[in-house]
């Protein structure tokens, strides 16, 4: 890591929060950097990664010409199959995130707050929004960690007091990874579990919209 | 038994009234009913209501999807987990009409209208899920508290008809899947009064399937049309992001 970085770049906050995986989890990805966890390398621990479209395990994407049409994970991405591969429809596959099997949903996110709300499928004055399979992971699975930058390309912050979108779930949201560092809620605010490198606290918090603990 | 098998999709779609209610089934290109869509753009029923994942429209190249039908006049609802996309800068097709008010949507949390359906097909009126609670959605909807956890009330959709894609077929309507190519299939073919299947092989003689092996029950699949070889079949072909 070179000595004059500032800040985790995508795939860095992707590796931070994929470091948190224990062995034998089943883990949820969205759409977009959450995706980029499943290139961590993570040792001898052994993830199942499920995908809302009903597909429990699968492998990495799979280059033009060698793919599968018939196989795609939540982003419509031609992924490929591991030996323990396994298709259901959707109403098991949602069967599995409501019961609460999903160890682990990974999301992006437009703001968060310090007491566990997030917002992810609608933006101001947007008529209609793409939910997806959001609300059900967000509120069923036993974590919800949010992946996003941390301030917005006005620089306005996006770890906040209160959402002003509307939320995707409330009071869920375990641990959050921004460019800047890792973050847990703890109700009234968040607390820094990790810096960036080349980021200081004071730096951090003055980026950030609501109190931060050390 | 009368055959379930029909000549063509046009024939398969001909008696489809204005004011029907539609799934279709399908997740990214596997399992969406192409041909089936095709056909109804061209048959013109007419104040439908799609009950489907998405709009479809969001890649390249352009397959038939809802967005198709609501452009040519056909929809007065779509019931759907995406009526935008989830990035603001990416607009998709569906939005135009949306935002000037020709069509009316339904935005249902993907797993929520999963098991709307389910609930459907079998004879369930309404169930309650922890999906939603506290969001715009539930606002001033009927909740109650289970096991010190409050969740939403959410009613069945009962479909008219449910348009799907499967890989094999017999002639009875047993039907297989192929991989991602069953979500939301099986659930729209129960939830409908008429399902109509677009098969990808050739349609079997009865008896030729394992009755171990067939994912959706003849019982629950009325119309079977073999998807001919291109160009006169629409088969996915690998998929690229939309043109901005």
């Amino acid at each position: 890591m070179s000595g004059t970085q500032k800040g985790w770049d995508r795939q860095q906050m992707a590796d931070r929060l994929a470091r948190e995986f224990q062995d034998g989890w089943l883990v949820n990805l969205g759409v977009g950097i959450p995706t980029m966890c499943s290139n961590t390398d993570l040792g001898d621990r052994e993830v199942t990664y499920h995908s809302e479209n009903g597909l429990i395990g699968y492998g990495p994407v799979l280059p033009a010409g060698q793919e599968d049409l018939h196989l795609v994970n939540a982003g419509g991405q031609n992924v490929s199959l591991k030996p323990d591969s396994v298709t259901v429809h959707h109403a098991d596959s949602f069967a599995i995130i409501r019961s609460g099997r999903i160890d682990v949903t990974v999301m992006g996110a437009y703001e968060v707050a310090g007491n566990g709300d997030f917002a992810n499928w609608k933006v101001a004055g947007q008529k209609g929004g793409g939910i997806g399979g959001a609300m059900d992971l967000a509120a069923c699975a036993k974590r919800v960690f949010i992946i996003l930058e941390h301030v917005t390309r006005k620089g306005a912050p996006r770890l906040v007091p209160t959402c002003a979108l509307p939320v995707t779930a409330r009071g869920v949201v375990t641990l959050v990874a921004t460019n800047y560092g890792l973050f847990a809620p703890t109700g009234t605010g968040f607390r820094v579990v990790e810096l960036a490198p080349g980021m200081s606290f004071d730096e951090v918090r003055a980026a950030t919209g609501t109190p931060l603990e050390a | 038994m009368r055959s379930k098998t029909f000549g063509g999709f046009a024939e398969a779609v001909a008696d489809i009234p204005d004011g029907s209610v539609i799934g279709i089934g399908g997740f990214a290109a596997p399992g969406t009913p192409y041909n089936l869509l095709q056909a109804l753009l061209a048959q013109g029923a007419k104040n439908l209501v799609c009950v489907a994942n998405t709009t479809g429209g969001a890649h390249q190249p352009r397959m038939p999807d809802i967005a198709m039908l609501v452009e040519n006049g056909q929809v007065r609802k779509v019931i759907a987990s995406f009526t935008a996309s989830t990035r603001p800068t990416d607009v998709i097709p569906f939005t135009k009409y949306y935002e000037a008010g020709e069509v009316e949507a339904e935005l249902v949390p993907q797993g929520t209208m999963a098991e709307r359906l389910r609930a459907a097909g079998a004879g369930i009126p309404a169930f309650y899920t922890p999906t939603a609670v506290g969001t715009e959605l539930a606002e001033g909807r009927e909740t109650r508290v289970f096991n010190g956890r409050e969740m939403l009330l959410e009613y069945a959709i009962p479909l008219d008809y449910a348009f799907i894609r499967a890989h094999r077929a017999d002639a009875s309507g047993n039907l297989q899947f192929r991989l991602t190519q069953r979500n939301f299939c099986p659930l729209m073919a129960m939830a409908a009064k008429t399902c109509i299947v677009e098969v990808e092989e050739d349609i079997l003689p009865v008896g030729s399937m394992d009755p171990d092996n067939v994912h959706t029950a003849g019982i629950f699949v009325q119309r079977l049309v073999k998807i001919p070889a291109a160009p006169d079949g629409i088969w996915p072909v690998r998929r690229q992001e939309r043109a901005k």
